[in-house]
């Protein structure tokens, strides 16, 4: 099976306190420490599991510049054979769409019978996987946890549904799955896994390798446009209990007791 | 602008979800003098299309055997026939949104707005709303051009339900537009969670733990605190994720809504997943080395600390004053 990842660099927000920079254009991020998207992350481990059980080849591709190179491979060290990163400045600013349109682009390039995306990622929106479907014509699944291959024509997925339930499908393929974590326990790449594909060539393609009308991506095309970030002005929030370890921890005694919290 | 408002009413057992009323709050918060029509599709649909009728204007039935379980991609196609050109639609922000929202913005040609948390209004074709990134660190402003219509999903919570009055909404049978769909993908079955040994959603006082414990060894010392407490460990999703602790233990949208008296969050963000299974309004104490942690805006008392100094130590402490 042929299979496309996309994957994303993003600030690591469970390791990193993020703030607004001035005047709210961006966050602060001078001193963030960067990674793949944690959803990505086992995205790519399950394509590289199928492979491992069916044949074929994972493709990793993003969208971004030399930083991106960096987490493209070190995600093909899981288990990848290429890498495509796609970067062009006309890309910056693009909505979800302008970056599913340059996804697309990407995948028709090849011929993929599978292409799997996170099922969120930083911003929260869980939109390219669905978008890079329908662009492409393709049936689609969100926030998959299960993937078993059936016939060659069609997967039985489980989708992660409210409650912990989980909804069992069979999507033809080639299909767009976007993955939620948990699905699998993604390997662990160490320096010598990274060397190993460090003299793999990875192709960068712009707008123009793709095939893209610049006009239709990037800023300017954008529909949904981010004016600034900041902080919310909180009503009621928490009663914030200071002092030292010793004396913290004896206030919280106190008030676990008085609300009924040690039995 | 004069755009035609719909919300698609996810139901279940014959009930319609919480959104359905959260929607028409947020539908006549982004669109002023709007008058939202309901979309209702399923089988067998007449009592959530009388539900709905009392609260929206007019209700479209869409009643097919084939739309017995939402299947967003026999929707999607369904959705695309029957909206007119330039119709804003809202959505649920939750598992089925994200399945059939972004797709079916591309195949309507319109705008796709997800998760929206708030509204600063309309201006012109331009939407402004309110955002959050970064699992709620930070909030955003942003801007949407609508002229040509939209998808919206939006957050579970952000908005109050509308008063639900004697709207006696028109229902009207739209349901010979949904016949003849097809769909690559086809619905099988649904596994519900496993139980397990432990039911942490009849529990009063839950201990719980997240990504901020750092270390699987670490749990421990969770295990520790609520033995003192007499309390019952549960957890957040990247726990359950990293398997440091069983599915069944797991507090949040994607597991188990719980309704304890009092509510410990150690090292847990905050996100709204985890906070939407949280209920009954518990006395929640927060404890997180990160100030900014979105669960300090959620909790009755917190603290900012390493948990690794002070959980022994609070520990100790329960122990003594038995």
């Amino acid at each position: 099976m042929e299979i496309l990842v996309c994957v994303k660099r993003v600030p690591d927000a469970a390791e990193n306190e993020i703030s607004v920079g001035a005047e709210g254009a961006d966050i602060r991020r001078d001193d963030l420490v960067y990674s793949v998207n944690e959803w990505d992350n086992y995205a790519v481990e399950e394509a590289v599991q199928i492979v491992e059980r069916e044949g074929g080849n994972v493709t990793i591709v993003s969208m971004g510049d030399g930083d991106a190179e960096e987490v493209v491979r070190r995600e093909m060290a899981m288990g990848a054979t290429q890498g495509l990163l796609l970067t062009d400045a006309a890309f910056d600013g693009s909505d979800g769409l302008g970056i599913a349109t340059i996804l697309a682009a990407a995948a028709r390039k090849r011929q993929y019978d599978l292409i799997l995306t996170g099922a969120l990622a930083d911003d929260g929106a869980g939109q390219v996987g669905g978008m890079l479907a329908a662009l492409l014509d393709w049936p689609y699944a969100s926030v998959v946890n299960k993937i078993e291959t059936k016939d060659g024509k069609s997967l039985r997925i489980g989708r992660e549904i409210e409650g912990g339930t989980q909804e069992i499908s069979d999507i033809e393929t080639p299909c767009v799955l976007s993955i939620q974590t948990g699905i699998n326990e993604p390997r662990y790449v160490g320096i010598r896994g990274i060397r190993k594909v460090a003299s793999i060539e990875i192709p960068v393609l712009d707008a123009g390798a793709l095939g893209i009308d610049a006009a239709t991506v990037g800023a300017t095309a954008a529909n949904v446009r981010r004016i600034d970030y900041f902080v919310p002005q909180l009503g009621a929030s928490a009663e914030m209990i200071e002092g030292s370890t010793e004396e913290v921890a004896g206030k919280l005694v106190d008030l676990l007791k008085a609300k009924g919290g040690i039995r | 602008m004069d755009a035609r408002v719909f919300v698609y009413v996810a139901h279940e057992d014959g009930k319609a979800d919480d959104s359905a009323l959260e929607l028409v709050t947020a539908a006549r918060s982004m669109f002023p003098g709007s008058s939202p029509v309901a979309l209702v599709a399923g089988s067998g649909i007449d009592a959530v299309c009388q539900e709905t009728a009392a609260s929206y204007g007019e209700v479209w039935k869409f009643d097919q055997a084939a739309l017995a379980y939402p299947n967003a991609e026999l929707l999607r196609p369904l959705l695309v026939k029957v909206l007119p050109t330039g119709a804003m639609l809202l959505l649920p922000h939750n598992t089925f949104g994200l399945d059939l929202g972004p797709g079916l913005s591309v195949k309507r040609g319109v705008t796709y707005v997800p998760d929206v948390v708030g509204v600063d209004g309309l201006e012109g074709t331009t939407l402004k709303i309110v955002r959050q990134e970064f699992a709620g660190q930070v909030s955003a402003h942003v801007h949407c051009a609508v002229a040509k219509g939209a998808v919206i999903t939006v957050r579970s919570g952000a908005f109050r339900p509308a008063e639900g009055g004697p709207a006696a909404g028109q229902i009207v049978d739209r349901s010979a537009d949904a016949t003849g769909l097809s769909a690559r993908r086809t619905f099988v079955e649904l596994i519900q969670a496993e139980a397990g040994d432990i039911d942490i959603t009849r529990e009063d006082v839950l201990v719980s733990v997240g990504r901020g414990i750092g270390e699987k060894e670490n749990i421990a010392l969770v295990e520790d605190l609520a033995e003192a407490m007499g309390a019952t460990v549960s957890c957040s999703r990247p726990i359950v994720d990293a398997k440091w602790l069983d599915r069944p233990r797991q507090v949040g949208t994607s597991g188990k809504t719980v309704k304890p008296k009092v509510y410990l969050a150690l090292g847990i963000s905050g996100s709204f997943q985890h906070l939407g299974g949280i209920k009954g309004n518990p006395f929640l104490l927060a404890i997180n080395k990160n100030p900014k942690a979105p669960i300090f805006q959620a909790a009755t008392v917190g603290v900012v600390a390493d948990l690794m100094e002070l959980l022994p130590v609070l520990t100790e402490k329960i122990r003594k004053s038995r």
